[in-house]
């Protein structure tokens, strides 16, 4: 050990090792392994087990058991055995049990935080200063919402039981974004923490029995892929919350098509940091650090993209560069350490796997000169230069502490370079003007939007992703709602397929001829235009044919898409001129009642009061929605001191929406208001049975004053023409109205772009009443949440 | 002190480095907090640094009782900061505090008290605290400090110029401060308390350091607000891109508030991660303080010992 005259010389930091003798001694009691947590028991199988390795020394921990069907199985009956119980617990009580287990969070802090920094490689600084703070913050903001259920969130109650996979990132972390807005909400839980990370899981589990939890109503199983695929696609799970990589993601949404079950994913990224040549150029370096050099960039919204302006791109860079060397690279238990140790060494391959594919391709990278421990897991921080948005490392999530960089010449290129991708997790915006920091906020793709600043989180703030990072948002009341469904009314019954299946041939019967033919079209970009596929189908009526409708294809789809993508000036006008178009709309439809009053008795065969009654409703509901749209408006949360943290309703952009059969005149106004109300763009494919209602509406649209492009009408074979859109990577969300079997189709097809996708499950709803066919639930679905962080001071 | 640099001699006035620069004030806040978070020294290296600590303290008083008695007690203090067994046990030689800071009435006394010790004696001038005597009895102080013996000059800058944006008004007057100092070292105390912004308190820092500055330094103690981390934090970064720039090497005063071993050790990161470990060394650091050199040997008694230390087994300054 050197004297003190020697430190005195160098001034060196020296060892300053946290102490883990605690979780030492409680490691050497699970020695047997490390089991499940199933019906307020612990088991420990028999059966082959997996260790569980110390990253940052390459050492084993602990033996891991991996369930298979029998425990799944076992946890998820004990999940739902509990339900009723707890469900029916007055919030005061639930809010009591989640207040203990914050309590006891805070009680074992410094354990759970060695515990985890053992376990995961990042930092003890980070394992204490802000998983474990932010896990208690969880538990204690959602004991608050369990206690405000009643009041907060009427004529709603639990989804059931819940299977949650968690990631091995911020193992504790997110078994708490998981756990507790599940609990709070009246639901049970079997969840699965990352086979690499179960630790902290398990200690969670302690704290469950130990503050008196009741059985079953928090399962935890240990296992591997396998295992989270058993629980996802269980029979019993009503509700599936994924947190990791887009491709699983992907593959659960494909498991659970059509199976009923409510799904939320938070999947990957490639969030852009964007530093403007007005930025504090010190300031992003410091940002950086908190970015992708922050739990050795192994973040799903790490700022993995650096875009800089390029006038002071070569000073950042040297900034960043100088910044780099003072970065301390090592044991994750010392309080001096800056960047810890890579999860696992399999990860440690993949990530210098594409960092030799980035340098190969062209791209410099800078690294840290820090010596790396001779053993464990560990990756030197750096970034590279020279990427273009071509080069596979831009477009990949290296989930490593390396960052791309790009240069841009304007803010309006910084938007573009900014969005090119896609995912849609997060951004980053530096800036000290404070209108292109808003502009740029305004316009990124992302759920989360940091303003000077970067990883900022908070239980009371939404977050979650747009595009292919997943959709569903965890924290705040946003969060709470997916654990959360409507009730208060009857299930209808299952939907039949359309009664009219499309024919283009020559009808030979009898049909009611209007005095002069009519041409029923569709309407796109504001024009009424011929089917591409130069066909038309035979309409019935209640008596005979009433007419041909056009039969739309896979182009018209294309073509209608790309029109509501062109308007997006919809998006940007004020909620008020949309208010004023709906209104319009109404007044427009109720000069011409008589009319569709008709149109509706030929073609359904409905009586012509009940004609008059859909009419009317429709009227009513174009009013309901011009009333919302400037209305439905978001929040501001209350998170951190000297914090503006805003939560937008922001419109997906293009929607989806597939119409039924039934009341089709109201059914599909009932779609189209509240999406186009909160400023979408849709493409409607319009009741197959009954497309002469669509064929005629667009008249009332077209003297309605809604731009071209907003509101596109396609009639024709229901299913076949929702497949396209349900595939389309334009659509950011889609919303079925079909059978279940269309159901299942639309949500499998989905997974192209990931988009939401919203159905009725099909079953029928009873589209007069206000509580089924409109409401808040329908601009949610409308709409998606972006958090905006403004941190501020003088 | 030692120099294997030159000495600083500033740069014509150049807006231009500082025109630009915004300093966002809750990012600053964020890194300065973590500044504390993300390091820590322990055991035989937390002793070297306290000591090294000791060794950039200008042991001062400006206070309106002050008297030569007051002052020769201070002096002696400043020969001998920390209890010769403790040093002793520790296998360190003799230290001493960097400099002894008085008012410049003070001066001969303390010059007196310190002669053969080679401890610099440093003066305030420049109608401290609040700098609002007519320049040239402000430069006239300068001259009176430096003829009394005093080999660093800590002056005040005129805040109306930075809060009203006369930043070539700054330069002159520093300037001109710099040429009274002649061979004595300047430190320019900013006063940040009172410039309230970060951004204020860059441009000072960058303009204090053009007219030629050896040191910049946070308060006089006697504004409303101290020393903070943020701000010291904001003055270091515009002394790293003043030395990026120029080549030209500038060194930091914090003053005021710092009490505490804690405190030190926190300033000390600062420097040694903004600019350094060379920024730890008594030409280029000091900590303008009276009360922490108390806390810090009752922190290396408990090193030695591992006993929790009371205040009067240390020698009162």
């Amino acid at each position: 050990m050197p004297s003190i005259k020697d430190i005195m010389q160098t001034m060196d930091y020296g060892p300053a090792p946290e102490s883990n003798t605690e979780v030492k001694d409680w490691l050497s009691r699970h020695a047997a392994g490390i089991g499940h947590f199933i019906d307020g028991k612990f088991v420990v199988p028999d059966g082959p087990m997996v260790d569980v390795i110390d990253p940052a020394h390459d050492t084993v921990l602990a033996k891991l058991a991996i369930a298979g069907p029998a425990e799944v199985d076992a946890a998820v009956k004990a999940a739902r055995a509990a339900g009723p119980k707890w469900a029916a617990l007055p919030g005061h009580a639930r809010a009591k049990y989640l207040y203990a287990i914050a309590r006891h969070v805070q009680k074992r802090e410094r354990f759970l935080a060695v515990l985890e920094t053992m376990d995961n490689g990042k930092t003890i600084r980070e394992s204490r200063d802000l998983d474990i703070p932010l896990v208690a913050r969880h538990f204690y903001h959602h004991a608050g919402w369990a206690e405000l259920l009643e009041s907060e969130f009427p004529d709603h109650g639990p989804v059931g039981v819940c299977g949650q996979v968690i990631p091995w990132n911020f193992p504790l972390l997110m078994l708490a974004w998981k756990i507790a807005p599940a609990l709070a909400a009246g639901n049970t839980v079997v969840l699965k923490p990352a086979d690499l990370t179960p630790l902290t899981a398990f200690a969670f589990a302690e704290i469950c029995a130990e503050i008196g939890l009741p059985p079953g109503v928090v399962n935890i199983v240990q296992g591997d892929g396998e295992t989270g695929a058993l629980i996802t696609g269980h029979k019993d799970v009503d509700k599936v919350a994924f947190t990791g990589s887009t491709d699983v993601g992907r593959a659960i949404r494909k498991q659970i098509a059509g199976s009923g079950k409510k799904l939320s994913l938070e999947l990957g990224g490639k969030s852009p940091f964007v530093v403007f040549e007005d930025a504090n150029l010190d300031d992003a370096v410091e940002g950086v650090v908190d970015a992708i050099w922050f739990n050795q960039g192994e973040v799903c919204c790490a700022g993995s993209r650096i875009l800089v302006q390029e006038g002071v791109a070569e000073t950042f860079f040297a900034k960043l560069r100088a910044r780099l060397e003072t970065l301390r690279i090592g044991d994750p238990l010392d309080k001096c350490v800056d960047v810890g140790a890579i999860v696992s060494q399999k990860q440690l391959s993949r990530i210098n796997d594409l960092l030799a594919q980035g340098a190969a391709e062209g791209a410099v990278l800078h690294q840290s000169s820090a010596q790396l421990p001779g053993t464990g897991s560990y990756c030197a921080p750096g970034f590279f230069t020279g990427t273009a948005p071509a080069h596979t490392v831009s477009q990949v999530e290296i989930f490593g502490p390396v960052a791309t960089t790009t240069t841009f010449r304007t803010p309006a290129e910084a938007a573009i370079l900014a969005n090119d991708t896609r995912y849609g997790l997060a951004a980053s915006i530096w800036s000290q003007n404070i209108d292109r920091a808003i502009d740029l906020a305004a316009s990124v793709k992302a759920g989360v939007v940091w303003i000077n600043a970067t990883n900022l989180f908070d239980a009371g703030a939404a977050f979650g992703g747009y595009r292919e990072s997943g959709f569903g948002r965890e924290g705040a009341r946003e969060g709470l709602l997916e654990y959360l469904v409507p009730t208060g009314f009857k299930q209808g019954k299952s939907r039949p397929a359309p009664v009219l299946t499309p024919d283009v041939t020559p009808f030979g019967g009898t049909s009611t001829a209007p005095e002069i033919d009519i041409t029923a079209k569709l309407y796109i970009g504001g024009k009424q235009v011929r089917a591409d596929g130069g066909q038309s189908y035979t309409v019935m009526g209640k008596s005979g044919a009433v007419g041909q409708a056009a039969l739309g294809n896979r182009k018209d789809i294309r073509n209608a898409v790309e029109a509501a993508a062109k308007a997006s000036g919809w998006s940007g006008v004020t909620a008020h001129n949309r208010a004023q178009v709906l209104y319009f709309f109404a007044e427009n439809l109720s000069q011409r009642r008589a009319e569709f009053e008709t149109l509706l008795t030929d073609c359904t065969g409905v009586s012509l009061k009940a004609a008059t009654e859909e009419v009317e409703a429709t009227i009513r509901r174009a009013f309901w929605y011009a009333a919302q749209a400037d209305k439905f408006d978001g929040a501001v949360h209350a998170t951190k001191s000297r914090h503006v943290t805003l939560a937008l309703h922001e419109a997906f952009g293009v929607m989806g929406l597939v119409c039924p059969d039934e009341m089709p005149l109201l059914s599909m106004m009932s779609l189209v208001l509240p999406a186009v109300a909160m400023g979408n763009r849709v493409v409607v494919i319009a009741a197959q049975s009954h497309p002469l209602i669509a064929a005629r509406l667009y008249q009332v649209l077209e003297t309605s004053d809604v731009p071209a492009g907003v509101i596109n009408l396609i009639t024709g074979a229901r299913d076949t023409l929702a497949r396209t859109l349900a595939d389309h990577t334009e659509v950011a969300a889609l919303w079925y109205c079909g059978d279940a079997k269309g159901t299942a189709m639309v949500e499998e097809a989905s997974v192209g772009n990931l988009k939401t996708v919203w159905t009725d499950g099909g079953m029928m709803r009873d589209w007069r009443d206000p509580v089924q066919g409109q409401g808040r639930d329908f601009l949610c679905r409308a709409t998606q949440v972006k958090t905006i962080w403004l941190p501020y001071g003088a | 002190m030692k120099h294997d640099f030159p000495r600083m001699v500033g740069t014509a006035f150049t807006p231009d480095w500082f025109d630009g620069i915004n300093v966002n004030r809750s990012a600053a806040e964020r890194r300065a907090a973590t500044l504390t978070t993300r390091r820590s020294v322990k055991k035989e290296w937390q002793a070297a640094w306290l000591l090294k600590a000791i060794t950039c303290i200008d042991l001062t008083t400006l206070a309106g009782d002050d008297t030569p008695g007051r002052v020769q007690r201070l002096c002696a203090k400043a020969r001998n900061p920390v209890r010769a067994d403790l040093l002793e046990a520790m296998g360190v030689g003799p230290i001493t505090t960097g400099a002894v800071c008085v008012y410049p009435t003070m001066v001969p006394h303390a010059v007196k008290a310190l002669a053969g010790t080679g401890i610099p004696v440093a003066s305030v001038a420049t109608g401290f605290p609040a700098g609002l005597t007519p320049l040239p009895i402000r430069l006239a102080e300068i001259t009176y400090a430096r003829e009394q013996g005093a080999q660093e000059i800590d002056i005040v800058i005129t805040r109306e110029y930075a809060l009203t944006g006369q930043w070539s008004a700054l330069y002159d007057e520093i300037a001109a401060m710099r040429e009274a100092c002649g061979d004595a070292h300047m430190k320019a105390i900013l006063a940040t308390g009172d410039l309230s912004t970060l951004t204020n308190v860059y441009k000072a820092s960058m303009v204090a350091m053009q007219a030629g500055a050896d040191f910049i330094k946070t308060s006089t103690g006697k504004e409303a607000a101290n020393a903070t981390l943020p701000v010291s934090l904001t003055m270091v970064r515009a002394l790293r891109d003043f030395r990026d720039r120029t080549g030209q090497i500038v060194g930091f005063k914090p003053a005021g508030g710092l009490s505490t071993a804690k405190h030190a050790m926190a300033w000390q990161f600062l420097m040694k991660e903004e600019l350094g470990s060379r920024w730890l060394e008594n030409d280029l650091f000091r900590i303008g303080a009276s009360s922490l050199l108390g806390d810090i040997e009752r922190q290396l008694e408990h090193f030695v010992t591992g006993r929790y230390s009371a205040s009067n087994r240390h020698a009162l300054a």
